[in-house]
Order: structure tokens, then C-alpha cells, then sequence
């Protein structure tokens, strides 16, 4: 157990570390980021001046290094648009994505589950085709689209739920679905194909042939079996709701870190986009490391 | 043996639809089992001895659409005839239970042993409470003869070795004092030494509790040491059966005869095990005749229709021509 | 003491695949898919010259009209007009050819390079294989969007913008997939076969690797037809990706997403344009898994 502990956050911190050289040099490659600082007619001494004072001067190592440093300092420099260091807004937005990102987990889940299970306890019958339909609109159809056909059915049509903000309980209600869209999709093939396969296996004939009831069969000796390849995608799909999450929040408003981050791209207010996309990558490598955790509590085969 | 048996099967038919075709796993078979006797079933493998015993426990491979036909009775009541829920509740564990093949793949990987052997006790109202289940199993384990029992329990079944895990299915199986104990070729996974170990498992449990014991093999000297009398099936249909005896020292079915041509005998030189040639009949569309014409030494052009059951005395049964020519 | 019954035939389960090609079969085609894709297709050949209107034509008198099937539509304008009275069908026809422009680059481009270097990672293992592994987890740690975001935070958006984006995020997929895919064919008997028999390394990667990886690259490419197109429409929703006079679905979107109110078509029909295209896509993508690799067959 602690092996696999100490491999996996040893995995993590490359994996952070890498993100935040690429996020660097993808920062970099436009070239002078002094270009947006200072107006176009600064004098000579005042753009060299401030290149110094920047570190723009050293070699890209040393930049690195020092972006590195600061980083983990947590400090990103100050947001031009909203006069605050940049990670104290992330900071400030981030618990509104990671509410919607829940939500939208916890939406398709509770949808993904049941059709998933029951699709492959009645392979054939017609919620195996709706299962079926489900997944294959899944991967078509963008979940921005489905946010924007959301408002239009229930906000602007039905007039049953709001299409903007972040007020309540009801506000999160239709987001939540179009972020969540797409994970239902895939979790629920991935469970009704887990689930056919445990199924087909000896423990479960072996189960029945010594009379277990049905019900028991399914959702406790299989299913647990059948979670096992959900698990392994959670990581995954985790990352699809961050990554889904900038168009989602844009959509319908959100204020999370997505949205900020969209709007801090227009802005060219680096900060604040190195910030969010650096802290988003460390949620999702994170996230990753606590699914291969969870993995091992419900697999006994390979904790250790 | 005059007493009525504790399993008389009839013309069992299970039919399965697939996509190309209905398949006759089992196709037409009848045999009996009496109270603590040991019937062994042989034939080369898809010759149907798996799908007659999920049959009769009436488990049909899933992912297919399968019929079953004719009458299965035990203690004389048709299992054919039941509900499901009869089935899973009254005779699935109390009445029939079913050891099989590969003890690796045959327990939950992800539930302990505990969990698995008290389960039958609970689904079957023997016991009331978790605690008392646990007590059970841990007995039931003790009467597979798995060392501290207790500690075990706790143990996933990664934790148990081949053998140990065939002891757990076997608990599993006989934690309701099944009447009948369907075992589906529980040894060919296992080493020869533990073999042997699970085989006289099975035959103190059977001296014990006068269990009928349907035992499914293809391996022919297991058949000797624990059967009483011998099923011999091919296509899916019964083409020999008899004293385990009258089996050995006199097949009549010319398949038969090749089977047990087929062991080596100890002393003999071993140069070649025999094998018969050709491939046994495509199950979707089966000759009309005699099913092992085609493969057979002796054949001869009545084969061409299917040959009736001669009874040679003492329930030595055998459907071949050769013999109802006699 | 087992008894052998029977002979059991040997079969050769592992041998190369035929050209899909050869495999054709008419049978289980999914007409329907490709024939809409072909239609798209010629949409994007065609472009404004095979298009009704003009689609940067402005004509505020015409703005927000109604597709022909509704009352104030006409069949001047079949799917509606938008709010500055821009034709939507002859928008779609040319979004088709901004969608056609960026999927052509983008999966080749990062089908090519993602492909190189999967080949290399997987035919020479240690140090290269580990290196190349390593960016690929590295990339995967960020969410897609989050790089482009980053990415276009920095360069000006546009066309070549999102192309470059979307080759940087995908190749991985190409690299992990087709790796896994030598490293496996490296294992098989028939390579092994091959190597005992006295063939040099380009005999092997050209009669067998190449052959295996041919068929996965053109389902991968396949499937990722939607993905990439999706993944446009994201970037050019939020502004981020194609930028006017240029159109593309996505963009079309946004612009709708304005007056969502007032014209409900502007929504639905471009993210109509967007399914289509990827539900054929993805369609013809498993068909030709099935078709080429039969062992992937599912239930």
C-alpha cells in the first residue's frame, strides 16, 4: 500500500512538474510578453528596465526556475483585469467549478448506473436501445450545444428553470446536465460491457447455482466487479469536466475558474490564465492519483 | 436399487438459439441418479456433459436465447415446471448445488471468502443473523478440512492456493445439504496430488450425507475410483450407460471402447496415446443416424438411421447397432 | 492422464490482415452515414460558390427569418437568416468547408507526427520509449481545453491557431495507440516467425507491422473525425477559435447563442450540421473497427 502510494504521488509530481514547463513555454512561444506591459512607444531604458526587473534578461532555464519558484510559492503575479494576485482569484472561483463538476458527476452517474447495469442484465430490450442511442449521441453531440438546447427548452420556452447565475440550488440544475452529458455516454458502456462480462463468469453462475437471489447477484456481486473498470476512467472523465467546464461556465454564466479563465484569456491577462490552467492541471493529476487509490480499496487483489 | 430415484432426468432437450443457427447442446437425454450414488458423465468436450448439468440446475449459458425440454424430476418433482423463484429460493442450494470447473475463476475476487460461503445460509433462511451465518461458513470450511477456518474467513480468495479454493467452492456447495452435487470437472485445473485430495473430499461428504453426485469428467480413471455407474455422451446424446464395471470390462459402443483404449495403462509401454480421428458432428445441423458414424471403425450402412437402446441387463444401456443386432 | 479425444486443428489466429479493401463487403454498410458525410463533403468543396447566398451577405431586412416551414419562412431561405440576415444554410455550407479544412490538417498532422513517434517509442524501446511516454502522460495531465486556452491566450487566434492546437493535444492519442500496437505485434508468433527466418528489420515493419498499424490508424483517424470537430466548435464558441469574416459551426453558435430568444434556429441548426457530421463519423469509425480488426468485435 505504501509503495503504491509513494509511486503514484512520485507520478503526480512529474507529471505536475512537466505541466508547468509546458504551460511556461507555451506562454513563451508568442514571444515578448513586454509587448502587452508597456505601451508601444516605452523608451528603450524603461522596456529594458522592466525585462530585468521580469528576469526576461536570463536564459529560458533560469525563467523556468524562477516561474517555478514563484509557482509553488503560489505566487503567478497580479491580474491586470482585477487587481488582485492571480491565485487568490482562482482560489476565489474554483469552489463554483468544483460544485458544478460534482454535480455533473453525481448527474450522470446516477443516470450512467442504472442504464448501464440494466442494459446488460436485459441486453435486447428497450433500454439496452435507449443505452444504446444514449451512447451513440454521447460522442456526437458537444455539451455547449446541449447547454445552449437546455436553455432554450426549459429557460426560454418552459420557463422552468433559470439560464444564468449561480444563486441556488435550481441554477445548477441545467449546467450540470450538459457537463454531465457526456460522461453518461461512456460510463454507461463502459459499465453495461463490465457488467456483461461479470455476468458470463463462473463466480456468478457459481453465485446462482447455490441460490443466491437475483437482485443480490446484480447489484452487489457483480456490480462491484463491474465498478471496477468505471473506476480506472473516473480520472478521465474528471478531466473532461474541468476541460468542459470553461465552455459549460461560459455558456450559462457560471462564475467558476472556467469561465474566468475564458475571460482572462480575452483580457491577455497572463496571470490569471497561467493560474487556472496550472491549478487545473494539478486538480486533475490529483484526481488521478486519488482514482488509482480508490482502485486498490476496491480491487483486495492488489492492495498490498 | 429399487427405491425411486433422487434424480430421473427424461429426454432432456436444451436448445440454444444462436445466431447461426439452434444449436442442440443436449439433445434427447435421460438417465437417473439414486440417493448417495455417484453417476459419472465422459465425453470429449462440447459433447454437452456441462450443458446437461446446467440443465439441470436450469442455468442457461447467458447471452443466449436457450430452450430446455422434457423433465428433470427430483425427489419427483419436476424442476422443469418451476417458477424462477422457485428455483433460486427452494432448489438452487438446498436441493441442487453445482461445483465448478475452474476454482480460479469460480469465487468473487472482490468479496471474502466469509462473505461467499455464509451467503447460502442467509439466501436459505438456515441461519438468522450475519454473526451465526459466519459461524456456519467458518463449520463449513472445517468440513472441507481448510485449516483455521475462523482466520479464513477474513481471506480473499487470491489468498488461497488452487486447491484450497476448490475446498471453499465445495463449502459453498454443501452449506445447504444439497440432495444432489453437481460436479463439473472439478479437478482438471488442479494438480494431480490435490486431485486426489478433492476427490476423496467429495467421497467422505458423499459417505456422510448420502448425497447423489453427478460427477463430469473427461478423464476416464477418475470415473473408476468414484463413480458407480458411467454416462458415456457424444453429440449430446447418451450412447452408453452402465456399471462403472460392465463399462470397463465390456463397452459395447465401438466410441466407448476407443475412450478407454485412449488410457494408458500402467506397465503398458506409452508410446502414443490412441486418438480417434475426425471431429464429432456439427450440433446445428446433426446427422440423423448414428451421431458417431461418421468417426466409427465398424461402421456400417444401417448407421444411417439412429439406433434404438438395447439393454444388455444389469442397466447396461447402450444405442448402438452393433449390439442391438445381437 | 488427460484423454486426447481428438486432434484439435491448428489454427493461425494472429496472421496480418488483408487490405480493408479486399474485406470490403457490402453487407452492414452504414449508407446513411456516409452518404451524409459525402454530402458534407461536397458542401465543403464547393463552398460559396455551390451556396445560396452570400454567407457574410448582410441584409437587415431579412434578419431573423423563420426556416420555409414555418409561418414568415421562406424557401428563399430554407433553414432561416440570422440576426444580421445572413443566410443559415449557406453559413453551414461554408462552415463545412472551415470544419473540412481543420479536420484534413489537424488528424493528419497529429496522425503523422503522433504515429512517428508512437513507431519509435514502441520499435526501440528503452530511453526513446520512456522519453516519449513521459511528454505524452505530461500532455494528457492537462486538460485539452486548458492548452488551447493557454496556447491561443498567446498567439493570435484564427485558422493555422487552431490547427496548431489541436495537432499539439491529439497527437498523444496517435503516440499511446499506435505504441501499445507494435509493442504487441513485436510479441506476436508470426513476427517472431518472421525474425527466426532470417528477415531484417524493414522486411518485418513493412509485410507486418505496417500492415496492422494501417488499419488502427484508419479507424483512429476515423473516429476522431467528430472529436476534432467538436473541438473546433469549442474553441471558435468561445471565441478563441476561427474569427470573422471567417465562418465555422461553432462560431455560428455564439452568434446564435445572442439572440436565443428571438430565433431558435440559430441554435439548432448548426449544432444539427455538428452531430450529424460526427454521429456519421463515428458510425462509419465502427464500422470499419469491425470490419478490419474482427477480434475487437464486441458482443
Amino acid at each position: 500500500m505504501r509503495i503504491v502510494f509513494a509511486k503514484g504521488l512520485l507520478n503526480a509530481l512529474i507529471s505536475m512538474l512537466g505541466a508547468s514547463l509546458i504551460i511556461f513555454i507555451m506562454s513563451r512561444l508568442s514571444g515578448d510578453p513586454l509587448s502587452l506591459l508597456l505601451p508601444m512607444d516605452a523608451p528603450q531604458s524603461a522596456v529594458q528596465a522592466m525585462r530585468h526587473e521580469l528576469g526576461l534578461d536570463r536564459p529560458m532555464w533560469d525563467q523556468y526556475l524562477i516561474f517555478l519558484w514563484k509557482a509553488v510559492q503560489g505566487d503567478f503575479g497580479r491580474s491586470y483585469r482585477w487587481q488582485m494576485p492571480a491565485i487568490e482569484l482562482v482560489f476565489e472561483r474554483l469552489p463554483a467549478t468544483i460544485y458544478l463538476a460534482m454535480a455533473a458527476f453525481a448527474f450522470s452517474l446516477a443516470l450512467a448506473i442504472p442504464l448501464g447495469v440494466l442494459s446488460a442484465v436485459r441486453r435486447g430490450s428497450w433500454i439496452d436501445q435507449i443505452a444504446r442511442i444514449i451512447a451513440m449521441l454521447g460522442q456526437a453531440v458537444p455539451s455547449f450545444w446541449v447547454g445552449l438546447l437546455l436553455i432554450l427548452v426549459f429557460a426560454v420556452n418552459l420557463q422552468w428553470l433559470p439560464a444564468f447565475g449561480a444563486d441556488g440550488v435550481q441554477h445548477v440544475i441545467l449546467p450540470a446536465i450538459a457537463l454531465g452529458w457526456y460522461p453518461v455516454a461512456a460510463q454507461t458502456r463502459v459499465i453495461r460491457s463490465g457488467m456483461l462480462e461479470v455476468l458470463d463468469s463462473d463466480y456468478i453462475r457459481m453465485g446462482r447455482a447455490v441460490g443466491t437471489p437475483e437482485r443480490l447477484l446484480i447489484w452487489k456481486y457483480a456490480f462491484r466487479n463491474a465498478l471496477l473498470p468505471l473506476v480506472t476512467i473516473m480520472g478521465v472523465y474528471f478531466a473532461y469536466m474541468l476541460s468542459g467546464s470553461f465552455v459549460v461556465e461560459t455558456v450559462f454564466a457560471w462564475p467558476g475558474l472556467g469561465r474566468t479563465v475564458v475571460e482572462a484569456v480575452f483580457a491577455r491577462d497572463y496571470p490569471v490564465v497561467q493560474a487556472g490552467v496550472l491549478i487545473t492541471s494539478i486538480l486533475f493529476v490529483l484526481s488521478n492519483f486519488l482514482v488509482d487509490l480508490s482502485y486498490s480499496i476496491i480491487d483486495p487483489r492488489i492492495r498490498l | 436399487m429399487t427405491a425411486a430415484p433422487l434424480l430421473q432426468v427424461e429426454n432432456l432437450q436444451m436448445h440454444l438459439h444462436l445466431r447461426r443457427g439452434v444449436v442442440k447442446a443436449v439433445d434427447g437425454v435421460s438417465f437417473e441418479v439414486h440417493e448417495g450414488e455417484t453417476l459419472g458423465i465422459v465425453g470429449e468436450s462440447g459433447s454437452g456433459k456441462t450443458m446437461t448439468c446446467l440443465s439441470i440446475l436450469r442455468l442457461l449459458p447467458i447471452h443466449s436465447d436457450g430452450r430446455l425440454d422434457g423433465s428433470v424430476k427430483l425427489d419427483g418433482e419436476d424442476l422443469l415446471q418451476l417458477s424462477e423463484e422457485d428455483m433460486a429460493s427452494r432448489v438452487r442450494g438446498p436441493k441442487v448445488a453445482m461445483i465448478s470447473q475452474d476454482p480460479m475463476t469460480s469465487l468473487n475476487p472482490v468479496y471474502t471468502v466469509g462473505d461467499q460461503v455464509s451467503g447460502p445460509f442467509l439466501y436459505h433462511k438456515l441461519v438468522r443473523t450475519v454473526r451465526e451465518a459466519m459461524a456456519a461458513a467458518a463449520q463449513g470450511l472445517r468440513r472441507v478440512r481448510i485449516p483455521s477456518p475462523e482466520r479464513r474467513l477474513k481471506n480473499y480468495p487470491h489468498q488461497f492456493s488452487g486447491g484450497m479454493r476448490q475446498r471453499v467452492v465445495t463449502a459453498m456447495a454443501i452449506a445447504c445439504s444439497p440432495r444432489l452435487l453437481i460436479a463439473d470437472e472439478p479437478t482438471t485445473a488442479l494438480d494431480v496430488t490435490i486431485q486426489v485430495q478433492i476427490m476423496n473430499l467429495l467421497r467422505s461428504i458423499q459417505q456422510d450425507s448420502k448425497v447423489g453426485i453427478i460427477l463430469v469428467t473427461h478423464d476416464l480413471s477418475i470415473v473408476a475410483g468414484l463413480c458407480h455407474r458411467i454416462a458415456v455422451m457424444y453429440a449430446g446424446r447418451i450412447i452408453e450407460t452402465g456399471k462403472v464395471r460392465d463399462i470397463y470390462r465390456n463397452p459395447q459402443h465401438p466410441y466407448t471402447q476407443a475412450l478407454l483404449q485412449a488410457i494408458p495403462h500402467l506397465g503398458q509401454k506409452r508410446s502414443r496415446l490412441a486418438a480417434i480421428p475426425g471431429q464429432p458432428p456439427n450440433l446445428i445441423d446433426p446427422p440423423k443416424g448414428c451421431r458417431f458414424a461418421q468417426r466409427c471403425p465398424k461402421r456400417m450402412s444401417v448407421c444411417d438411421d439412429y439406433p434404438p437402446a438395447t439393454d444388455l441387463g444389469d442397466r447396461h444401456v447402450v444405442n448402438c447397432w452393433l449390439a442391438a443386432k445381437q | 492422464m488427460t484423454v486426447i479425444l481428438a486432434p484439435t486443428p491448428v489454427t493461425v489466429a494472429d496472421a496480418p490482415q488483408l487490405p480493408f479493401l479486399v474485406r470490403f463487403r457490402l453487407k452492414g454498410t452504414p449508407w446513411i452515414p456516409i452518404l451524409i458525410l459525402l454530402l458534407i463533403i461536397v458542401a465543403a468543396m464547393g463552398g460559396e460558390s455551390i451556396a445560396p447566398h452570400d454567407p457574410n451577405g448582410l441584409d437587415l431586412g431579412a434578419a431573423f427569418r423563420p426556416p420555409f416551414w414555418q409561418a414568415g419562412g421562406s424557401y428563399d431561405y430554407l433553414l432561416g437568416t440570422d440576426n444580421l440576415g445572413r443566410d443559415v444554410l449557406s453559413r453551414i455550407i461554408a462552415g463545412a468547408r472551415v470544419s473540412a479544412i481543420v479536420v484534413l490538417y489537424a488528424i493528419g498532422f497529429s496522425g503523422a507526427i503522433g504515429t512517428m513517434l508512437g513507431i519509435m517509442a514502441g520499435y526501440f524501446g528503452g530511453i526513446v520509449d520512456m522519453i516519449i511516454v513521459r511528454i505524452t502522460e505530461i500532455m494528457m495531465a492537462i486538460p485539452t481545453l486548458a492548452l488551447a486556452l493557454i496556447f491561443t491566450a498567446t498567439m493570435d487566434p484564427g485558422l493555422s491557431t487552431v490547427i496548431i492546437v489541436i495537432v499539439l493535444t491529439y497527437w498523444t492519442w496517435y503516440a499511446r495507440i499506435i505504441r501499445s500496437e507494435i509493442l504487441s505485434l513485436r510479441e506476436r508468433d508470426y513476427v517472431a516467425f518472421a525474425k527466426v527466418a532470417g528477415c531484417g528489420p524493414v522486411t518485418i515493419f513493412l509485410r507486418h507491422l505496417v500492415p496492422n498499424i494501417f488499419n488502427t490508424l484508419v479507424v483512429l483517424m476515423t473516429l476522431q473525425v467528430g472529436q476534432v470537430i467538436i473541438f473546433e466548435a469549442s474553441l471558435s464558441f468561445l471565441g478563441v477559435g476561427i474569427q470573422p469574416p471567417d465562418t465555422s459551426w461553432g462560431l455560428m453558435l455564439a452568434d446564435a447563442r445572442q439572440y436565443i430568444t428571438y430565433a431558435w434556429w440559430g441554435i439548432t441548426m448548426p449544432g444539427i450540421a455538428i452531430i450529424l457530421t460526427c454521429l456519421s463519423s463515428n458510425l462509419i469509425g465502427d464500422w470499419l473497427r469491425d470490419l478490419l480488426d474482427p477480434k475487437r468485435r464486441q458482443l
